[in-house]
């Protein structure tokens, strides 16, 4: 936004704040009226899966009214997606009550401090297009002028450096003199890392941990180190009018809001509270004449020692904005520096928003404060009225000297939000109103706006202020700034379809809207701290589509659209990363190089970090959308800047960011982009030299395998660099020289990796976490590359390498055991299993769990990539030794890592562990028996892994031993661990045979039953494979009548939540069915489709139809047409469904069943019921498919006569089984039949008949192009086209 | 109800579908369109069967390529030129 209308406001804002500081928007609801229509509003965009249950209802009505029956039958139209029928999960599951009161739900919320820092940079104002036409004006920026601001700034910076450290210095001094004065502690910078990490804190903290002090709350500390302050404190410039950055701020941290709590109990008179005192500076602020209202200032430089009066910030306080903050509660941090300017404030403008900077949490408990009172609002009359009875009782009137307070007064009462909690006169009050945020009007707003959130009101509150009839009043900026306004509000908020047309509005009138009212009105919502993923994502779309439109009228927006999307390259999900560069890249083919170039270059050596390290990744992304060669003349120079290091910098990172990002696509250019940064390696400056080999790193990352000529030049400043740096340095270099070596030929890489492990050797000792990641990793690709010889390996490296590295520290950091694990597998590769094996093996007994988790897996590892022939008796005994100790040992939750290992040891060595199974049962079974329920569970999860290895041992008693145990446990109440058990003995009757088991099957199954009940997933997934399995190879074991039982209890399972349950069921009743014939089976599940849900009913038709393919169609299509006779339509429609199903499944079988089916799909065919029709057509196109190429034509013409005359239907559904049904007989019938069918209405009179020919003709057409050529129709010719095809009428 | 109707509407992948390919037509396609795109279809699928173009070729009395190289040449505009529009 531009300055002037900032400072407008921030006039008018003051103007108003005398109005506008009545407590409460909850008295004045009248004027905007109730709220009760609130509840029809979505309160939130509905997230995809609700948004389709939405549409499936909606749907569900539209069919219902189509069909002309009562809506209150919806089942009926159930049947409707025969294509994921089984994918369906019932959404049964709550959602989680307390989810929106998480904090992370907004972007702003999650972000880290760093992350965090884009909200202090400012939107800068436009820049000139230099490729305009006209001469730019002076009032626009061009690049010099920003150029010019970037010098003045680095120099305040360095200014304000300076005069820090001074400042630091004397205090240091004066606290040394007067140890008492214990209010700034002074921090001489050797002192400890506690006292120095007070001034660590960014300068704007400052105030507030000495308030916080005051308080007696601890402060929060920053990690940061001293250099930050610089960076953090500086970046407060010029322009740096912090769009919302300041309430961010405040939101973070105990200090900060303990310090707006400090505020607000300090003793203050009411002038303050009225925010009529004009004071504009901030409260620790002597008034110096200089100071600009408006302006963030540094501290230091107005501040007068006297610690004491910083201490108590009461009666000096309070501009107008600090008056409102008073007003709201005392929780709200608001207003956290008041100085900040009235950008962010542009909801000021409208009265009585005091709120519109309140941050979710806030808000929310705001929210529950106001529900609260609402229940406990006094009575009204009517509501008395219907309590009590009619007479026994007598009114009595108020006296007359009762004067009821006037509302004026009411509101007027400057009286804190705590202690009348937003209380509303009561006869206001009819019902419960729908929660709402006073202080903002009741935003139902014009008939087709969304539901405005509180949050939303500072950008959108204008919408509210002007009525309809005063809109044909705006100028017509006006208007369009309200247009925007009101498609945005409708992106952001509003329904789906809502958000489309709005979406599609604001794209095409982009260019009438013009960049800058579209840009002004977008990119400060992008920055409000309330923003979550999804509204982000639209914006970011708003974005991204009106680049297209605006293209080169964007130019001059380039900065302020870089400012806002930035940050997302760096944000922690990935799809927004993605979004970022997306948007990038179309911006620089919008804007173009040069506008990109010019924009960016002021921020390469911009003194923040931050700004320079996102600057860095968008030129990256710059690059890659226009291409490496058109910049590389760019960062040439940039990287040979001889002006600033921070220059070279940034251009050695672009480089870097351009490797990460590309990829392999680095390689026709890698020669010019090592040359460009070959310099910086010997710079002068050790951060330049790092980055440069970093850079050079994910160069030859991106490179692997190829490339290795173009970094020639770089191998002997790289190699000298190694001998000559140390630490932070050192640990960059080395992980340059360890992405090229892999580059090599085997014989240099062998000389590197020798003179290079040296080096690593010395630094395997090193306590930096970071240097132990890169030698490791350098030491896994060194080991890799195949020039380095296994004898060397053992010798020079392996002793050093577990000395230092296999430490039990080195387990308790999740990365550094990844990369510890990956290096010892990968030099196992080279060396050999039982070298590696032999040396850890003695490890799985050391008593510190996750060391032992580390030797597991590693072990694990090497024997599943290079098995144990290696590994000798001896090493086997202590192997299996001490695999079964670090089982017996583990206490941790997450079991898989231990079981994977027992399971992949005791497999590789396979009959090799003949001789320590007993020894291995016994502890399963001792385990087995233990109280708790953990060691259970994984007691059985290894008779599972083992039972095959068991087997093969030719152990089938003591397998058979197991099973009894486990039987004996099915009793097992926790449901993890008997769907554990389960899982075992399903394991054992696998390996051992139905007929050997143990209990035998007809012992066991009867047991089964029951737990088919359980509810348990887990439970349930094991049992119905047990269950399954049992039908499938051991039928006959079992009595039919046990059979019979088992279907009733299988169509519970029906129900299952988990797909592979459901389908687990109905293949068991194609098993069963199979065992015991097809009929009593049949009965069961005919019977079931009468029931209600249709999850049930679909589950059913597909466990019909698979009977159906099992035991032969003639057994069961009888039974399904006697079932069609019965007048009821889910009964109905279920056998038309198994009937879709089973015509699918049996494929070409379907020839002998096409006319006996006839009728039946005749009468369906005819019924008036959409979803009658509807499943006879997926039928026929099932059937049509099933009988191609089998002379069933007739049949087929037949059935597609009542097909046809469906294909004007609208219902989606139906019309897609017509359409799908007449593609199945074109593929049967052939094209030429059916062309002939579609003459008939390719040129009718009416449109509507002509698309749906046309529809189907292409559809046709598409399949059939070649085929159709023989079926065209003569078209006679005309007096100047022949349309006659003379080659078809050749005779010969 | 209209807005359902479009998003559950197969048609409207479908019809993106059907545009891809040349020979497509909809409710406005023209007599002239449609039987140029059968003209071009049949010449086509002479070219690409060669027992065709052998039986063209016998019954013209011309070498298989010439018939083959004059069916390729009629496929811009196999039945003349388009009508003049009448709407302006």
């Amino acid at each position: 936004m531009e300055n002037g209308s900032d400072e407008t406001r921030a006039k008018q804002q003051r103007g108003l704040v005398g109005l506008s500081d009545k407590p409460s928007g909850a008295f004045d609801q009248e004027l905007y009226g109730g709220a009760d229509a609130l509840g029809q509003y979505v309160t939130e965009l509905p997230t995809e899966e609700e948004a389709a249950n939405l549409d499936r209802q909606q749907e569900l009505t539209t069919l219902g009214g189509t069909a002309g029956r009562a809506p209150s039958r919806p089942q009926k139209f159930a049947f409707t997606a025969p294509k994921d029928v089984l994918n369906e999960v019932a959404q049964q599951d709550a959602p989680d009550p307390f989810a929106e009161h998480q904090k992370d739900k907004t972007i702003a919320g999650r972000e880290d401090s760093y992350r965090s820092r884009w909200r202090q940079q400012m939107l800068s104002p436009e820049r000139a297009d230099p490729f305009a036409s006209q001469t730019p004006g002076p009032e626009t920026r061009s690049y010099t002028d920003v150029m010019k601001e970037q010098q003045l700034d680095k120099e305040k910076g360095e200014l304000i450096r300076k005069i820090q450290q001074k400042k630091r210095d004397e205090d240091s001094r004066v606290d040394g003199e007067a140890s008492g004065a214990a209010a700034l502690p002074a921090p001489p910078k050797k002192d400890g890392e506690k006292k120095r990490r007070r001034w660590d804190q960014p300068a704007a903290d400052e105030p507030r941990a000495k308030a916080s002090k005051a308080n007696g709350v601890g402060s929060r500390t920053h990690g940061a180190s001293e250099w930050d302050i610089s960076e953090a404190s500086v970046e407060h410039s010029r322009w740096d009018t912090p769009v919302r950055g300041e309430v961010t701020m405040g939101d973070e941290g105990a200090g900060a809001s303990s310090w707006d709590q400090a505020v607000v109990s300090a003793p203050k008179p009411s002038a303050a509270v009225l925010g009529e005192t004009p004071t504009p500076g901030r409260w620790d602020e002597t008034p110096a004449p200089g100071a600009t209202p408006g302006r963030r200032r540094s501290r230091w430089d107005e501040t007068p020692v006297g610690s004491s009066g910083m201490a108590t910030p009461g009666p000096s306080a309070t501009p107008g904005a600090m008056g409102m903050g008073m007003a709201t509660p005392g929780a709200t941090p608001f207003g956290g520096t008041p100085g900040a300017t009235p950008l962010g404030m542009s909801g000021m403008m409208t009265p009585m928003t005091p709120l519109t900077s309140l941050t979710p949490d806030q808000l929310a408990a705001m929210r529950i404060t106001r529900e609260i009172d609402e229940r406990n609002r006094p009575m009204t009359d009517e509501e008395l009225e219907a309590i009590f009875p009619p007479e026994g009782y007598e009114l009595v009137k108020p006296p007359a000297s009762y004067q009821p307070l006037p509302r004026a007064k009411v509101t007027a009462t400057p009286t804190p939000f705590g202690a009348t909690p937003l209380y509303s006169i009561p006869d206001e009050i009819n019902a419960v109103k729908a929660q709402e945020i006073p202080g903002t009007p009741s935003s139902r707003g014009e008939g087709d706006l969304p539901m405005m959130r509180p949050e939303d009101y500072q950008y959108f509150g204008k919408l509210m202020e002007v009525s309809d009839e005063a809109e044909a009043d705006l100028s017509p900026e006006e208007a369009k700034e309200h247009e925007i306004m009101k498609l945005l509000l409708k992106i952001k908020n509003g329904t789906p379809p809502m958000r489309k047309t709005a979406l599609r509005t604001i794209t095409e009138k982009a260019r009438y809207f013009g960049a800058g009212p579209l840009c002004n009105q977008i990119l400060p919502l992008m920055m409000s701290s309330t923003l979550e993923d999804q509204e982000r994502h639209l914006l970011v779309k708003v974005i991204d589509r009106i680049l297209y439109k605006l293209d080169d009228l964007i130019r001059p927006y380039v900065h302020k659209i870089l400012v806002v999307i930035e940050p997302l390259l760096i944000d922690e999900d990935y799809y927004a990363r993605v979004e970022g560069r997306e948007i990038i890249s179309n911006l620089a083919k919008a804007a173009g190089l040069a506008t990109m170039i010019a924009t960016m270059r002021p921020d390469i050596d911009h003194q923040d970090e931050y700004v320079r390290n996102t600057t860095a990744r968008a030129f990256a992304v710059v690059a890659s959308a226009l291409g490496i060669p058109c910049i590389i003349p760019f960062l040439k120079a940039v990287c040979g800047s001889t002006k600033s290091w921070q220059a070279r910098h940034t251009g050695i990172k672009i480089v870097q960011q351009i490797a990460i990002l590309m990829g392999c696509a680095v390689l026709p250019h890698l020669k010019p982009l090592v040359d460009t940064i070959l310099l910086g390696l010997t710079d002068e400056q050790q951060k330049v030299r790092t980055i440069t080999a970093l850079a050079l790193a994910a160069l030859a990352e991106a490179a692997t395998p190829y490339g290795i000529e173009a970094f020639d030049a770089a191998l002997k400043p790289l190699w000298r660099g190694i001998c000559e740096h140390r630490g932070k340095g050192l640990a960059a270099f080395l992980k340059a020289i360890g992405y090229i070596i892999p580059l090599m030929d085997a014989e240099h890489a062998n000389y590197f990796t020798r003179e290079v492990m040296v080096i690593l050797i010395r630094e395997f000792q090193t306590p930096d976490e970071e240097m132990k990641k890169i030698v490791l990793k350098v030491v896994k690709q060194c080991v890799a590359t195949e020039g380095v010889e296994a004898q060397y390996i053992r010798e020079e490296i392996l002793p050093h390498f577990f000395k230092n590295f296999w430490v039990v520290r080195m387990a308790l950091d999740k990365r550094n055991y990844r990369q510890l694990v990956d290096t010892t597998v990968e030099i196992a590769n080279k060396v050999g299993g039982s070298e590696i094996v032999t040396r850890v093996v003695e490890d799985l007994k050391d008593p510190s769990e996750p060391y032992r988790k580390m030797v597991v897996e590693t072990i694990e590892k090497v024997l599943t990539n290079l098995g144990v022939a290696d590994i000798d008796v001896r090493l086997e005994e202590q192997l299996i030794d001490g695999i079964v100790y670090a089982f017996q040992e583990q206490s941790s939750e997450d079991t898989k890592v231990m079981l994977d290992g027992f399971g992949t040891i005791v497999n590789c060595l396979g009959k090799r562990v003949k001789p320590y199974l007993p020894q291995i049962c016994g502890m399963i079974r001792w385990r087995l028996n233990t109280p708790s329920a953990k060691v259970r569970q994984q007691a059985a999860d290894v008779v599972a892994r083992i039972a095959v290895v068991m087997k093969h041992c030719g152990e089938e008693q003591m397998l058979g031993h197991l099973g009894l145990y486990l039987y004996e446990y099915l009793g097992e109440e926790y449901p993890e661990v008997l769907g554990s058990i389960l899982g075992a003995l399903k394991a054992i009757v696998n390996v051992v045979g139905m007929q050997k088991m143990s209990p035998p099957i007809k012992d066991l199954l009867p047991r089964l039953t029951p737990i088919l009940k359980n509810r348990h997933e887990k439970v349930q997934e094991n049992c119905i494979d047990l269950v399954g399995r049992i039908a499938d190879r051991g039928a006959e074991l079992v009595s039919t009548k046990e059979w019979d039982r088992i279907c009733f209890d299988l169509l519970e399972l029906l129900k299952a939540h988990k797909k592979a349950i459901r389908r687990a069921t109905v293949n068991t009743f194609g098993y069963i069915a199979k065992a015991v014939g097809p009929q009593d089976v049949i009965t069961t599940l005919l019977n079931n489709l009468r029931v209600q849900e249709r999850q049930l009913r679909v589950c059913t038709t597909v466990a019909i139809a698979i009977v159906a393919e099992t035991c032969g169609p003639y057994t069961v299509l009888p039974h399904l047409m006697n079932e069609y006779r019965v007048h009821e339509l889910n009964v109905q429609n279920g056998v038309l469904k198994s009937l879709c199903f089973m015509f699918e499944y049996i494929g070409e079988l379907g020839k002998d069943y096409i006319y006996p089916i006839c009728g039946l799909l005749e009468d369906a065919l005819l019924d008036r019921d959409l979803v009658h029709r509807q499943t006879a057509s997926w039928t026929c196109k099932h059937l049509a498919l099933g009988v191609h190429g089998l002379s069933r034509e007739d049949a087929l013409i037949h059935l597609m006569n009542h097909v046809w005359p469906n294909i004007f239907e609208t219902s989606p559904h139906l019309i897609q089984a017509v359409i799908d049904a007449v593609d199945g007989f074109r593929v049967s019938i052939g094209p030429g039949i059916v062309l002939q069918y579609l003459l008939q209405g390719l040129w009718h009179p009416a449109r509507k008949v002509r698309e749906t020919y046309w529809r189907l003709y292409n559809n046709v057409y598409m399949g059939h192009q070649d085929a159709l050529v023989s079926f065209y129709p003569n078209v006679p010719p005309e007096p100047n086209n022949d349309y006659t095809r003379h080659e078809l009428c050749v005779l010969l | 109800m209209s807005t359902v109707y479009d998003r559950f509407n197969i048609h409207a992948q479908l019809e993106h579908l059907q545009m891809k390919y040349q020979g497509t037509g909809n409710a406005d396609t023209t007599k002239w369109e449609w039987t140029t795109n059968i003209h071009r279809d049949t010449l086509a699928s002479h070219v690409g069967h060669y027992s065709r173009l052998a039986y063209l070729a016998v019954a013209e009395n011309e070498p298989i390529a010439r018939i083959r190289f004059r069916c390729l040449q009629a496929i811009p505009r196999p039945c003349g030129p388009p009508p003049p529009k009448t709407d302006g």
